[in-house]
C-alpha cells in the first residue's frame, strides 16, 4: 500500500517532468506557422521537415559532431585527473589540503560574463582558438573541481579498512586503486561522468567564445534559428530534441553503475 | 579515524592543479586589472583605485537585484533539496524502473540553457502553450510578460523542473552507495523508516547532499540564460537578477571597469556564502555521526 502511493507520486512527478519535453517534441514535428497559430495537444499535420533540415545541412550536423568531440575530450580529461586527486583528498592529510579542496570549487563561482574576454585573449595567445582542445581545456575549469568533489564524496564513503587490508595483502597503490578501489566506487564514477558530460554539453559561453567555425558547438548553431523574420521555433525544438539524445545514451550506459552502488561482498 | 599524514599525496593533486590553474589564474588577474583601471582608449589606461568598487557598492539597482537574487536562490534551495531527496527515496531500487527513472530524470538537464528558455516561452504562452492555456482554462488569468508574480512563478517552475533532477540523481547515487549491511542492522534493531532515514541515510548522504546544495546555490545565484530568454529581466525589473544586471552594465555601457568590479564583488558573495554552507554542513554531519 505504502509502496503503491510512492509509485503513484513518482509517476505524477515524471508526467509533470515530461510535459515540457513533450511540448518540445510536439513543436519539433510542426511547421513554424502552425506552432504560432494554433494550440494542439498533438501535431495535427506532423512533418519531419525540421529534422531533415538538421540532418542534411552540414552546419547543423557538424555542430553536433563538434559538441560531441569536445564534450568527450573534456569528460575524459576531467575523470582522469580527478580520480587520483579525489583519492588524495579522501585518504591523506597534507599541507594545504582543505584550502586547495575548497579553492577548487571556487572556480565555479565567478560570474562568467566578464571573464569571457580574458579567456579569449589567453587562448588566442597560445594559438588554440577554434579548436576542440580549447573548449575541452577551458571547461575543465568548472568540470574538474566538480569531478573531484563528487568523487571525493563517494570515496570517503568507503571504509579505510579496505585500503589497509589490500596494502597488507601486498597490493601497490596504483594496482589497488585500479583493480579494487575504482570498481568499488563505480556508482560515483558513473555519476561523475554523467555530470561532466552534462555540464560540458549545455555550457555555451566558453564553447561559443573560443570557437569560430571549425569547432562550433551545436548550441551556437542553434542561435541561427533567429532570423530577420523571427525565431524558427520548430527547427529550434527539433534541435533541442536531438541535443537530449547523446546525454541520454550516456546515462543509459552508466545506469547500472549508478543503480548497483556499493558491493562490499566483492572484495 | 584520522587521515594518513602524507605530503606525497600532493603528487596526486598536481595534475588537477595544472588543469584548473591554467584557466583560472590569468583570467582572474585580468579581471582584477580591469576593475582598478579606466580604459580611455585602446592601450591608454588610467589607474583609478577603488573608484569602480565605490560606484558599484552605491548602485541602488544592484541592491535590488541582490535581494531578488537572495530570494530566488533561497526559494530554489528550499524547494529543490527536499523534493530531490524525496524523489530519490521513492525511486525503484531494481528492475526496469531504475533505468527508466534515471533516463527520464536526466532529460531536462541535457537541453542547452537558452533552448530551455525558448521552449518555456511557448509552453507558457496563454494562447498557444500547454501550460499557459491550461492555467487560463482554470479561470486564473496568467501572463508572465505582464505580471511580476506570474513571471516569478514561471521562472521558479522552470528552475524546479530543470534542476531538481540534479539533486535527485546525486541523492539517488548516494543512497545506492550505502552498504546493505547498514539496512540489515537497522532492521534487526527494529528501526522505523523515519529513524533509518534520519540516522543512516541522511548522514551517509551528507557528502553528495553537500555537493548538491553548493551546486544548486552557486548555479542558481549565477543564473543567466534561462531568465534572460524567458523574461528578459522583466516585467520592469521584476526578474532582473544579478547576472542579467551585470551583463546590462558590461554590454550596455561598454564599461569594463565597473562590470569587472561588480563581477569581483559578486564572486566574493558567492564564495563567502558557499564557505558558510560548507562549514555548517561539515559540522552538522559530524554531530550526527556516531
Amino acid at each position: 500500500m505504502k509502496g503503491n502511493k510512492k509509485m503513484i507520486a513518482l509517476g505524477i512527478y515524471f508526467i509533470l517532468l515530461f510535459l515540457p519535453i513533450y511540448w518540445m517534441l510536439n513543436m519539433s514535428l510542426r511547421s513554424n506557422a502552425d506552432i504560432l497559430s494554433t494550440l494542439t495537444l498533438y501535431p495535427a499535420d506532423p512533418t519531419l521537415k525540421n529534422y531533415i533540415k538538421i540532418f542534411t545541412d552540414s552546419d547543423w550536423y557538424s555542430g553536433f559532431i563538434n559538441s560531441i568531440i569536445y564534450v568527450t575530450m573534456n569528460t575524459m580529461i576531467s575523470l582522469t585527473v580527478a580520480l587520483p586527486a579525489a583519492y588524495a583528498f579522501s585518504r591523506y592529510s597534507f599541507l594545504g589540503d582543505k584550502q586547495i579542496f575548497f579553492w577548487l570549487l571556487t572556480n565555479r563561482m565567478a560570474p562568467a560574463a566578464v571573464f569571457v574576454l580574458p579567456f579569449f585573449e589567453l587562448y588566442s595567445a597560445i594559438g588554440l582558438i577554434d579548436t576542440y582542445l580549447a573548449v575541452a581545456l577551458a571547461q575543465c575549469l568548472f568540470n574538474v573541481p566538480l569531478a573531484v568533489w563528487i568523487l571525493e564524496g563517494f570515496m570517503s564513503g568507503v571504509p579505510r579498512e579496505i585500503d589497509e587490508t589490500a596494502f597488507i595483502d601486498g597490493y601497490s597503490l596504483p594496482r589497488f586503486f585500479v583493480t579494487i578501489f575504482i570498481p568499488l566506487i563505480r556508482a560515483g564514477v558513473g555519476v561523475t561522468a554523467f555530470f561532466c558530460f552534462m555540464f560540458s554539453w549545455v555550457e555555451l559561453l566558453f564553447a561559443r567564445t573560443l570557437t569560430v567555425t571549425s569547432a562550433k558547438p551545436i548550441g551556437a548553431v542553434m542561435t541561427r534559428t533567429i532570423s530577420a523574420t523571427g525565431l524558427d521555433w520548430g527547427l529550434m525544438a527539433a534541435a533541442g530534441v536531438l541535443t537530449i539524445v547523446p546525454g541520454a545514451l550516456v546515462i543509459w550506459f552508466v545506469r547500472n553503475y549508478m543503480a548497483k552502488g556499493f558491493a562490499l561482498g566483492r572484495v | 579515524m584520522g587521515k594518513w599524514e602524507n605530503n606525497k599525496a600532493w603528487f596526486l593533486v598536481v595534475p588537477v592543479l595544472v588543469f584548473v590553474a591554467f584557466s583560472a589564474i590569468i583570467p582572474l588577474m585580468t579581471v582584477v586589472n580591469y576593475s582598478v583601471q579606466d580604459i580611455l582608449a585602446p592601450g591608454q589606461t588610467v589607474f583609478v583605485g577603488t573608484e569602480w568598487f565605490k560606484k558599484v557598492v552605491h548602485d541602488y539597482r544592484l541592491h535590488d537585484a541582490l535581494w531578488r537574487q537572495f530570494l530566488f536562490s533561497g526559494l530554489v534551495l528550499l524547494i529543490e533539496m527536499p523534493l530531490g531527496i524525496l524523489i530519490a527515496l521513492a525511486m525503484p531500487k531494481k528492475g526496469w524502473g531504475v533505468s527508466f527513472s534515471l533516463v527520464v530524470l536526466a532529460l531536462p538537464l541535457l537541453i542547452p540553457w537558452n533552448t530551455i528558455g525558448s521552449i518555456w516561452i511557448i509552453f507558457t504562452r496563454p494562447d498557444i502553450g500547454l501550460f499557459g492555456a491550461a492555467i487560463n482554462k482554470l479561470g486564473i488569468p496568467f501572463d508572465h510578460t505582464r505580471t511580476a508574480l506570474d513571471a516569478w512563478i514561471t521562472l521558479m517552475l522552470m528552475e524546479v523542473w530543470h534542476w531538481t533532477p540534479l539533486v535527485a540523481l546525486l541523492a539517488y547515487a548516494g543512497l545506492r552507495a550505502i552498504p546493505e549491511m547498514y539496512y540489515q542492522a537497522a532492521k534487526i534493531d527494529g528501526a522505523s523508516a523515519w529513524s533509518t532515514f534520519f540516522y543512516i541515510q541522511l548522514p551517509k548522504m551528507r557528502g553528495v547532499l553537500t555537493i548538491a546544495l553548493l551546486l544548486r546555490f552557486m548555479d542558481s545565484f549565477l543564473i543567466y540564460a534561462e531568465p534572460f530568454v524567458l523574461t528578459g529581466g522583466g516585467p520592469g525589473d521584476a526578474t532582473t537578477f544579478l547576472s542579467i544586471y551585470l551583463v546590462k552594465i558590461a554590454t550596455g555601457q561598454f564599461d569594463v571597469g565597473p562590470a569587472a568590479a561588480f563581477s569581483l564583488i559578486y564572486f566574493l558573495i558567492v564564495l563567502l556564502l558557499c564557505f558558510v554552507f560548507y562549514q555548517v554542513l561539515q559540522n552538522v554531519g559530524k554531530g550526527a555521526k556516531v
